[in-house]
């Protein structure tokens, strides 16, 4: 008999981004296999289950906030439908915070 | 007495060598601004206008002397770079914004490789906190320009190579002027607004820019306005809350990330100009120096309805940046003013009133900057801590008491008012002060031997 069926992915923080999710910069998660699972709806996920600081400098409305990049298996999301864009078994999510120190 | 003697013998005569080796740069940098002169009158004789720096033309060097084959010997070898990459070296000129982390090492490796025109842009002045990781500056040339400073480095290490300095602020008003004299732009200023006019500015110029940036352990790499490349507003088309933007004074830096994508930026320059391998456009280099990884991540390509690349742009002239992004153009700190005067005191009036008596001396600074330096009988309770009221339980028995005064620091005098805020409005019959200019104000007029950073 089949157990629940479980959408696995790879959830990766980078430059500063971890520090709103715990300082934890690499998380295997295991998702309800049972539902579509969309860029949209992870984000959701993401600020109900793991997100640790203050919202506002992860989310701004249903999207992230201006200057955090989302990359999907090393591409930007933008070229794969940004919100829109429905997750795959063993898909790589990369947010990124950007640098401009010097 | 005889060691405080000669400790002020010490003092003057080092006072007096300081003295005169600012004289001594003084007058090496008249020197240099009368040969610059000369040059670029002789220049503007020989030259139709709009070529500012480069030598073009007539002027252009189509062969290599004994010198350079001496000096360039190991790169000459390279198939790929060769005679033909040399001389475009030698004939281009690069812009250089920022000469700190980023840009000392960009200049060192562009100047070593034979770039024949470098131009220098900051409006800074050499301190002791930039030797970490700026590395062409030395504790000889503290509080001169950062340009000069550089160049003088630059030289000792190739003559041979022309430098200019631009030794201000560079914005909306003199940013065109500037980089038209240039083929390449480097990126390696510290500031968001200087980030999107520096874009912007490139772009309307068609110029190819090589952007780095780096903090704490991160650094990032990607070369904008090249071929089908993206502009960094197809990227950000929105800056992020200022709020979101961390600096190198206050996030902290290592020199070896700064160092590592500053090297990169050159690397990236010289494969622009002399038209070798896979320039980094249109892909971000991601370094993470503490698990020492580099990813490399294809980023989107022109932003159909860029309001400045597109084929129809609605910017067709540079803004003001720092309007734009609600930010300053410098990665100083400026002081910022929540709470009403009343509800703070001096650092003079701390020592005088208050330091000797009972009271709850709460540095809200983070821990590793605590264990920097901090004042006697102060406690160490980082702001997050504050905010999210962990602190209570560990101050439950001084809490109780309302006349115990409660005085909040921190190393500026900024997140010790937001601390003061919180508490008060948990505490709101307490005594609740934060010492203003904080740590800073502290070494500057009480205790000049306090370390400040």
């Amino acid at each position: 008999m089949m157990g629940t069926p479980e959408l696995k992915i790879i959830l990766e923080f980078g430059a500063g981004a971890e520090l709103l999710f715990g300082n934890i910069k690499r998380r295997q998660l295991a998702l309800d296999g049972n539902q579509k699972w969309t860029i949209a709806n992870l984000l959701k996920w993401m600020h109900a289950n793991i997100l640790t600081e203050r919202p506002e400098l992860f989310l701004q409305g249903d999207t992230v906030r201006p200057g955090i990049l989302v990359l999907i298996n090393d591409t930007d999301w933008e070229l794969l439908g940004e919100l829109d864009y429905e997750l795959q078994p063993n898909d790589n999510v990369l947010f990124i915070s950007t640098l401009h120190g010097g | 007495m005889i060691k405080s003697e000669a400790d002020s013998e010490r003092t003057k005569l080092e006072r007096e060598i300081s003295e005169l080796r600012a004289a001594l740069n003084r007058k090496e940098q008249c020197l240099r601004d009368l040969s610059s002169t000369v040059t670029a009158a002789a220049r503007a004789q020989n030259q139709s206008e709009g070529n500012a720096m480069k030598s073009q033309g007539e002027s252009a060097h189509t062969k290599l002397n004994k010198d350079d084959v001496a000096r360039y010997s190991r790169q000459l070898i390279l198939p790929s770079f060769g005679v033909q990459g040399q001389l475009k070296l030698k004939n281009s000129s690069v812009l250089i914004v920022g000469l700190g982390g980023l840009g000392c090492p960009a200049a060192q490796y562009l100047a070593a490789a034979g770039c024949g025109n470098l131009g220098l842009i900051d409006y800074d002045d050499v301190e002791r906190s930039n030797f970490h990781r700026q590395i062409l500056h030395s504790e000889a040339r503290c509080g001169m320009s950062k340009a000069e400073s550089a160049r003088i480095a630059l030289l000792e290490l190739n003559p041979n190579c022309e430098i200019r300095c631009h030794s201000r602020l560079l914005y909306s008003q003199n940013a065109m002027h500037i980089l038209r004299g240039y083929d390449v732009v480097l990126d390696c200023s510290d500031n968001l607004p200087t980030r999107y006019l520096l874009s912007d500015a490139c772009v309307m110029l068609r110029k190819p820019l090589v952007s780095g940036s780096a903090l704490k352990m991160d650094g990032q790499l990607t070369v904008y306005s090249y071929g089908n490349g993206p502009c960094y507003r197809c990227i950000y088309p929105v800056p992020p809350p200022p709020e979101a933007v961390t600096n190198c004074g206050d996030g902290g830096v290592l020199g070896a990330v700064t160092g590592t994508i500053g090297a990169m930026q050159a690397l990236e320059a010289i494969k622009v100009i002399v038209g070798l391998g896979d320039v980094l456009a249109g892909r971000l280099l991601i370094f993470d120096g503490s698990s020492g990884t580099f990813r490399n991540v294809r980023i989107r390509s022109k932003r159909p309805n860029c309001h400045v690349c597109s084929a129809q742009p609605i910017i067709t002239e540079l803004i003001d940046y720092e309007i734009f992004c609600g930010m300053h153009a410098t990665d100083k700190n400026n002081p910022m003013q929540m709470l009403a005067a009343d509800e703070r005191m001096s650092v003079e009036e701390y020592r005088e009133k208050l330091q000797a008596q009972p009271h709850l001396l709460i540095d809200v600074r983070p821990t590793a900057e605590f264990e920097i330096c901090q004042l006697p009988k102060s406690v160490n309770v980082p702001l997050v801590e504050i905010l999210d009221d962990g602190y209570l339980k560990r101050f439950s028995n001084h809490l109780e008491d309302k006349a115990l005064p409660i005085v909040l620091l921190c190393r500026r005098g900024n997140d010790s008012q937001i601390a003061v805020q919180h508490v008060r409005n948990r505490f709101p019959t307490h005594f609740v002060r934060d010492l203003i200019g904080g740590l800073h104000a502290w070494a500057s007029n009480i205790d000049p031997s306090f370390p400040i950073y």
